[in-house]
C-alpha cells in the first residue's frame, strides 16, 4: 500500500469510528451500519469487475445465501454463530466457484446471464422452500451476534464491529492489489491475452476472484442476518444485484475508493428520496445508464479527473501570466 | 386422459411458450451478431409488446391489426432509441461498458413502465375466441395457432431477409467480421441500428402474441429474457436455426417438467439448462463449435 492510501485509510478509519459520537439517532446508526456491510459486498464486487474484467448480478443470491444459511443453522439447528459464518462463506463461495469453472472460461459474458439466473433460482427458492425459510413472509428470530460473552445487541455495539470488519476489507484489498497476485490481477483486467503470454493462469485468477467476490457477499449477507434478526426474501432479488453493480460502476471499475464513494452514496441518497419511492428503480437506472454513457470510469475517477485537469490547467495559465 | 395425451398437451403447451422464446433468442442473436453485446433489454421489448398492445387494442380501442402493427412500430422505435441514444453516445465502446448500459435502459423501461402502467398484471382477449379445438384427445387453444402461425412467419420473413435482400446480406456480413464489413462500404452504423430495431419489433411480437395466454406486467421481462437467453445458448448462440430449435426445446422441457415434476420449479429449469449447456457444450446444439475459449 502506498504512503498517501496509507494516510487517507488512516484519515477515513479516523472519521469513521467518530461519526458515532455525533450520531443520536439509531436510525441514522443503522443507515451507516448497513452501508458498511454494502461497502464490503461492493468492493469484492468490485474487485471482481475491475480485475477481472466481469460483471456477477448475483451477488444479491450470494449475500442472501449467506444470510440464510446462517439464519436457518444457527435458528432451526441451533449451530453456534462465529462457525456457522464460515460454514456459510465457504459453502457460498464453492457455489460461485461451480457456476465459475463453465462460465468464465468462455469469451463473452455468459457469467452476467448465468449470475442473474442463478439469482432469481435462489430467490423462487426461498420463496418455494417454505418450511425450511418461512417462505415469502420471511424468517425471524435469528440470534444476535456475539463474541464470548459480549452480545452485539445495539446498533452502537455494531457499529464498531461492522465498520472495523468494513475497513479492514478495504485494507486488505488494498494491500492485495499491490501484491503479486493484484499485479497479476491487473495485467489480466488490461489484456488476458498478454497476461497468459506472461505465465498468469487467467482463468484461474477470475474463477478464484469471483469466489472470493461471493464470500465476500456472503460474509456481510451473515452479518445482516445476525444484526436485523429478521430476513425475507425480498432483500435479496434482483433489484439489490443491480444496486450493488450501480455502486460499483459509479465508483468506478477498478477504484477501491471509488467503491467506498459509490456505496455511501447509494445507501445514502435513497434516504433522502424517501418521498418518491416509486421512483427508486427508475432513479437506480437512469443512475446507470447516465454515469456508463458519459463517465465510463466512473463519476469518482470522472470528477476527480476533470478537476485535476483544471486545476493543471489554472496552473498552466498562471505559469504562462508570469512568463509575459 | 391418459400418460400418452397428457405428454403430447404438455408438448403443444411447451411449443406455444417455447416459440415466443425462440423469437427473444432471435433477438439476442441479431444484436450479439451485428455488436458482440447481449442486450439486456430484449425482455422489456417483449413486456413493451405485451402492454403496448393492451393500451392500443384495449384502451384506445384501435382495431386489432392495426393495433399489432402499431405496437411493433412503437417498440421497434424503443430498440432504435436505445441504439441512438445510449449505445453510440457512449464514451466508452467496451463490451463490459456496452453491456451494463442495456442493463441500465432495461431497469429504466421497467421504471417508466411501472409508472406509466402500475404494477397490475394486464392482459387482453385472444385473437379469435377462446373455444378450445381437440388434437388426438389434447386440447389447442386458438391463440397457440396464432402464435405458432406468427413465429414461423416471422422466421420465414427473417430467413428470406436474411438470404436474398441486399440489406439482410450486409447484416450478415457485419456479423461475419465488422471490419471486413466496413472496407468494402457496408455502413455498418446503420445495420447496427437496424439490428436494433428489428430485435425491439421482434421483441414486440412475442410480447403481443403470448400476453392473452398469459398476462403483461411491468415487471415480465427480466424472466423472459433470461429463457430467452438460455434458449439463444441453447441452440448456439448467434445462430438463427439455433435460437428457433433452442427456443422450441426449452419450451417443451420446461412444460414437462412443470407438468410430470413440479411446477413451482419451472422457471428454475431454464437457468439449470444454461449451466448444463455451458459446462458440456458451450457452443450450442447448432453451434459451429467456433467459440473463443480463452
Amino acid at each position: 500500500m502506498g504512503k498517501r492510501n496509507k494516510i487517507y485509510l488512516i484519515l477515513y478509519a479516523l472519521g469513521i469510528f467518530v461519526i458515532p459520537v455525533f450520531l443520536r439517532n439509531n436510525y441514522h446508526l443503522m443507515v451507516l451500519n448497513v452501508t458498511a456491510l454494502n461497502i464490503v459486498v461492493v468492493i469484492g464486487l468490485n474487485l471482481l469487475i475491475g480485475y477481472a474484467g466481469q460483471i456477477s448480478l448475483g451477488h444479491a443470491a450470494f449475500f442472501g445465501l449467506g444470510a440464510y444459511l446462517s439464519g436457518i443453522l444457527t435458528t432451526t439447528y441451533g449451530f453456534p454463530v462465529g462457525p456457522t459464518m464460515i460454514l456459510a462463506v465457504l459453502i457460498t463461495g464453492t457455489v460461485a466457484y461451480v457456476i465459475g469453472i463453465p462460465t468464465l472460461k468462455l469469451e463473452g459474458h455468459y457469467l452476467v446471464m448465468a449470475t442473474l439466473g442463478f439469482n432469481i433460482i435462489v430467490y423462487i427458492m426461498m420463496i418455494q422452500l417454505d418450511r425450511v425459510t418461512g417462505g415469502p413472509s420471511g424468517f425471524a428470530g435469528i440470534p444476535p451476534l456475539r463474541i464470548g460473552g459480549f452480545v452485539f445487541n445495539s446498533d452502537r455495539k455494531i457499529y464498531y464491529l461492522f465498520w472495523t470488519i468494513s475497513v479492514g476489507v478495504l485494507l486488505l484489498s488494498l494491500n492485495l492489489i499491490r501484491s503479486r497476485v493484484g499485479r497479476a490481477m491487473a495485467a489480466l483486467s488490461h489484456n488476458e491475452v498478454a497476461a497468459k503470454c506472461a505465465g498468469i493462469d487467467t482463468e484461474k485468477y477470475k474463477i478464484n476472484l469471483f469466489a472470493c467476490s461471493a464470500a465476500l457477499a456472503s460474509l456481510a449477507g451473515s452479518l445482516y442476518a445476525h444484526y436485523i434478526t429478521f430476513i425475507s426474501p425480498g432483500t435479496f432479488s434482483i433489484f439489490y444485484s443491480l444496486q450493488i453493480v450501480t455502486m460499483v460502476l459509479v465508483g468506478g471499475m477498478g477504484s477501491l475508493w471509488g467503491s467506498v464513494f459509490g456505496a455511501f452514496l447509494l445507501t445514502l441518497l435513497p434516504e433522502f428520496l424517501h418521498g418518491v419511492k416509486d421512483f427508486s428503480v427508475l432513479i437506480h437506472g437512469l443512475v446507470l445508464m447516465g454515469v456508463l454513457v458519459f463517465f465510463p470510469q466512473g463519476l469518482f475517477p470522472g470528477i476527480l479527473q476533470a478537476w485535476m485537469r483544471r486545476r493543471e490547467s489554472v496552473q498552466a495559465e498562471t505559469a504562462g501570466g508570469k512568463g509575459t | 386422459m391418459s400418460l400418452a395425451s397428457m405428454v403430447l398437451q404438455f408438448i403443444i403447451s411447451g411449443l406455444t411458450s417455447g416459440s415466443t422464446y425462440a423469437l427473444i433468442a432471435i433477438g439476442f442473436s441479431i444484436i450479439h451478431n451485428a455488436t458482440g453485446i447481449v442486450n439486456f433489454a430484449q425482455g422489456e421489448f417483449v413486456m413493451l409488446g405485451g402492454i403496448g398492445m393492451i393500451s392500443f387494442y384495449s384502451f384506445a380501442k384501435v382495431p386489432m391489426l392495426l393495433a399489432f402493427f402499431l405496437t411493433v412500430f412503437s417498440v421497434a422505435v424503443v430498440g432504435f432509441l436505445l441504439e441512438r441514444g445510449p449505445i453510440r453516445h457512449a464514451k466508452s465502446k467496451e463490451i463490459l461498458v456496452l453491456v451494463m448500459i442495456t442493463v441500465g435502459a432495461s431497469i429504466v423501461i421497467k421504471g417508466l413502465s411501472m409508472v406509466f402502467w402500475g404494477k397490475n398484471p394486464m392482459t387482453f382477449p385472444p385473437f379469435s375466441g377462446e373455444t378450445p379445438l381437440l388434437f388426438l384427445g389434447a386440447v389447442v387453444m386458438p391463440q397457440s395457432l396464432w402464435i405458432f402461425g406468427i413465429t414461423v412467419s416471422v422466421v420465414v420473413a427473417l430467413h428470406y431477409k436474411y438470404r436474398r435482400t441486399m440489406t439482410g446480406k450486409a447484416m450478415r456480413a457485419v456479423a461475419a467480421s465488422r471490419r471486413s464489413a466496413l472496407l468494402i462500404g457496408i455502413p455498418v452504423d446503420r445495420m447496427i441500428l437496424l439490428s436494433f430495431t428489428l430485435s425491439g419489433s421482434l421483441g414486440a411480437v412475442a410480447g403481443i402474441i403470448l400476453t392473452p395466454m398469459t398476462t403483461a406486467s411491468y415487471d415480465m421481462g427480466v424472466m423472459l429474457g433470461v429463457k430467452g437467453f438460455s434458449a439463444a445458448i441453447l441452440g448456439g448462440y448467434g445462430s438463427m436455426p439455433g435460437a428457433v430449435v433452442g427456443g422450441l426445446l426449452l419450451g417443451v422441457m420446461e412444460s414437462l417438467a412443470a407438468g410430470l415434476i413440479s411446477s413451482e420449479y419451472k422457471d428454475a429449469l431454464a437457468f439449470l439448462l444454461l449451466l448444463l449447456v455451458l459446462f458440456f457444450r458451450p457452443s450450442g446444439l447448432l453451434g459451429m463449435g467456433r467459440l473463443r475459449r480463452v
